[in-house]
């Protein structure tokens, strides 16, 4: 596994050089690129068409809201940004490199090193730490133990967990799960935060310091893409992308 | 990811769900502790069998006539065809001749029935010399056995094995009575210690009669006067010499017979050991019969272990989904739920283990027989059970590894 992911990183830097140009939109950098995307569901004669040629941009370091009501397909969006699933037709580039027609052990590369998930249901598994929780995607990389353990608690501190390292979720607020989720998400370094309803299990105070933080995160450089249905959440971003029946709202 | 670190995140589900991997181990262990101990028996059964042919007599060689290997002939009619005499039993315990031999006792025999007032019991009745009884390492229980002036005179005198007696004597004193021997009065001048019960291999060593091999020809067995024997039992010195004893035996007796030809003996010479591998062989189908069956256990504990695996990939959907979204590939996440299925099999095989040594340990004073679990067993009884629940871990690990990171994500 390792040799592999030698060999893949190659690859991807190589990409990057070669779109290097293209990637760069008024003196700022594209981070993420879709390109008339459409995806169609088929569940055996059922078909249903989630999203009809969807095309924008993200660029590098922005903190983008996509917003719409349930159905709207934020959902399959989310899902195709995040590197889970491929779109029916159409380019998705993330950092240049076009994801849209990887396989299922190339994705799981790119969302390993490329993307840091933050789910409502915060995710952690039950048995493992704090700790070994944001550890969990080194795990899936070639890092060694101290790195992992370097990183995992440098990142721990960020969020304001440091008395806390040693301590499974059960024995954690909603609130501190949710940061144990977002050091998680960081702990690789990914080019892009992608945040589905990141506050929607959170009481307001929690949802709050969630926000602030990722405030704060944005004022680091990081680009974080937030997923929701609250108005509130998404006025916290500096761009807002409406989407309804599959497709974009055009911006005001 | 390393395969140490995928063992300790499998340790680590193990441990969580405690209480179904105790469950799911469950059935390995009782399957492997049942391997255990029933190849335990077997070999204990055929260890018991071999002390207790040893028993019989130590050192023991049987000659009988004809040239075939069949034991039979030691209990076969009086043919008029033996080719053994009482001079060729006497020739060998001459110990300038064969060294090696320390005693010999010439055996016929035949099925008489013991007639005492109005009990009657039909058992072998053997004719012998006095040193039959160290031959046959048998005591008395009371009075003596045959001395050499019995022999000499041929008297009228029988010892009893402890069955017979009681068969016919019940709670009577035997010492001394007179019993009928087809038609024949002859005082019980003996009854030997019991040997207790008589293995599979051999007939009841407590049920017979004893009577001077001089009477038992001319006047009890109605053989014919001539000096042939049944069979011939040869006692060596030592252990050590049964097989210098042997070819003492043969050389002495290919030439008594006038036989140049070794191959055109016209007699048999048997050990012991020969009695043992019929009976270990015996037993050791018994053990594979026995071990074959609690195989059948273990695998049923391998069906366990993958029925609780499918169910613990259904119930982890949302687990496993998210290891997926932080990027781990399918190999791994079979990986991971093979390793999980290997440490269900160690541990549950290791617990099985210790099961099995423990009973080997307690259970032979509670069913009165002996239980030995080679080293071997245990070792390849918890191979077993590791390769037994990786194979069976297969699927589960597949169905896993096949699962969409968006369904499983979906997961509640």
């Amino acid at each position: 596994m390792a040799e592999d992911s030698v060999v893949e990183d190659s690859v991807v830097e190589d990409s990057v050089a070669e779109l290097d140009d293209s990637t760069m939109d008024l003196g700022r950098k594209v981070l993420l690129q879709l390109v008339d995307i459409s995806k169609v569901y088929e569940l055996g004669s059922v078909r249903f068409q989630a999203l009809t040629s969807v095309s924008f941009n993200i660029y590098d370091g922005e903190y983008v809201a996509i917003t719409g009501p349930s159905g709207s397909g934020k959902s399959t969006l989310m899902h195709l940004i995040g590197c889970l699933d491929v779109p029916t037709s159409g380019r998705l580039l993330i950092d240049g490199k076009d994801v849209s027609r990887l396989d299922e052990l190339e994705l799981a590369q790119i969302r390993n090193e490329r993307i840091g998930f933050v789910f409502q249901q915060f995710n952690l598994l039950a048995p493992l730490t704090a700790l070994q929780n944001v550890e969990l995607p080194l795990m899936y990389g070639s890092y060694n133990k101290r790195e992992r353990g370097e990183r995992s608690l440098a990142l721990l501190e960020r969020v304001g967990l440091t008395d806390h390292v040693r301590h499974r979720p059960n024995e954690l607020s909603g609130g501190q799960q949710q940061r144990v989720a977002i050091a998680r998400a960081l702990v690789v370094g990914p080019s892009l935060i992608l945040a589905d309803e990141p506050t929607g299990n959170l009481d307001s105070k929690n949802a709050f310091d969630v926000l602030d933080l990722f405030d704060e995160l944005h004022e680091a450089g990081r680009t974080i893409v937030v997923i929701t249905h609250d108005s509130e959440v998404a006025s916290r971003a500096s761009r807002i992308i409406r989407i309804r029946d599959g497709q974009l709202e055009p911006t005001q | 990811m390393s395969w140490g670190n995928l063992l300790a995140t499998a340790i680590a589900a193990v441990q969580w769900n405690r209480m179904r991997s105790v469950l799911t181990m469950l059935g390995i262990v009782i399957g492997i502790a049942a391997i255990m101990v029933t190849v335990g028996l077997g070999e204990g059964a055929q260890a018991k069998v071999k002390s207790t042919i040893s028993a019989l007599g130590s050192n023991l060689l049987t000659v009988s006539p004809g040239s075939s290997s069949s034991l039979q002939g030691v209990r076969g009619g009086l043919g008029s065809g033996s080719t053994l005499t009482l001079s060729d039993a006497s020739a060998l315990s001459n110990s300038q001749v064969a060294p090696a031999i320390e005693s010999t006792a010439p055996i016929v025999s035949g099925h008489e029935t013991l007639t005492f007032g109005a009990t009657n019991w039909t058992t072998t009745v053997y004719g012998t010399t006095p040193s039959w009884l160290s031959i046959r390492s048998r005591t008395l229980e009371e009075g003596r056995f045959l001395t050499s002036s019995d022999m000499s005179s041929s008297n009228n005198v029988i010892v009893l094995g402890a069955v017979t007696a009681q068969e016919l004597f019940g709670s009577k004193t035997a010492l001394g009575q007179s019993v009928d021997v087809g038609g024949l009065p002859m005082t019980v001048i003996g009854v030997l210690a019991p040997v207790g019960t008589g293995t599979s291999a051999t007939s009841n060593q407590d049920d017979l009669a004893v009577v001077p091999i001089t009477t038992a020809k001319y006047s009890l067995l109605g053989t014919s006067s001539t000096d042939s024997v049944q069979s011939i039992l040869i006692k060596s010195t030592s252990a050590a010499t049964l097989s210098a004893a042997y070819q003492e035996a043969n050389k002495e007796l290919l030439m008594l017979h006038g036989i140049t030809d070794p191959a055109n003996a016209d007699f048999t010479i048997a050990t012991e050991q020969s009695l043992v591998s019929a009976a270990t062989s015996v037993s050791s189908t018994l053990t594979a019969l026995l071990g074959g069956i609690a195989a059948v256990s273990l695998l049923v504990g391998g069906v366990g272990v993958m029925n609780i695996m499918l169910v613990s990939v259904t119930e982890r959907t949302k687990e496993i989904g998210l290891r997926k979204a932080l990027g781990a590939t399918p190999s791994v996440i079979r990986r991971q739920f093979l390793a999980e299925a290997s440490i269900l099999g160690a541990f549950g095989g290791a617990i099985g283990g210790a099961l099995g040594l423990l009973g080997q340990l307690f259970l032979p004073s509670v069913i009165k027989f002996p239980i030995e679990i080679p080293g071997s067993v245990t070792a390849l009884s918890i191979l077993a059970a590791i390769s037994i629940s990786l194979i069976f871990g297969v699927y589960p690990a597949a169905r896993a590894a096949r699962l969409s990171p968006i369904d499983a994500l979906r997961s509640e």
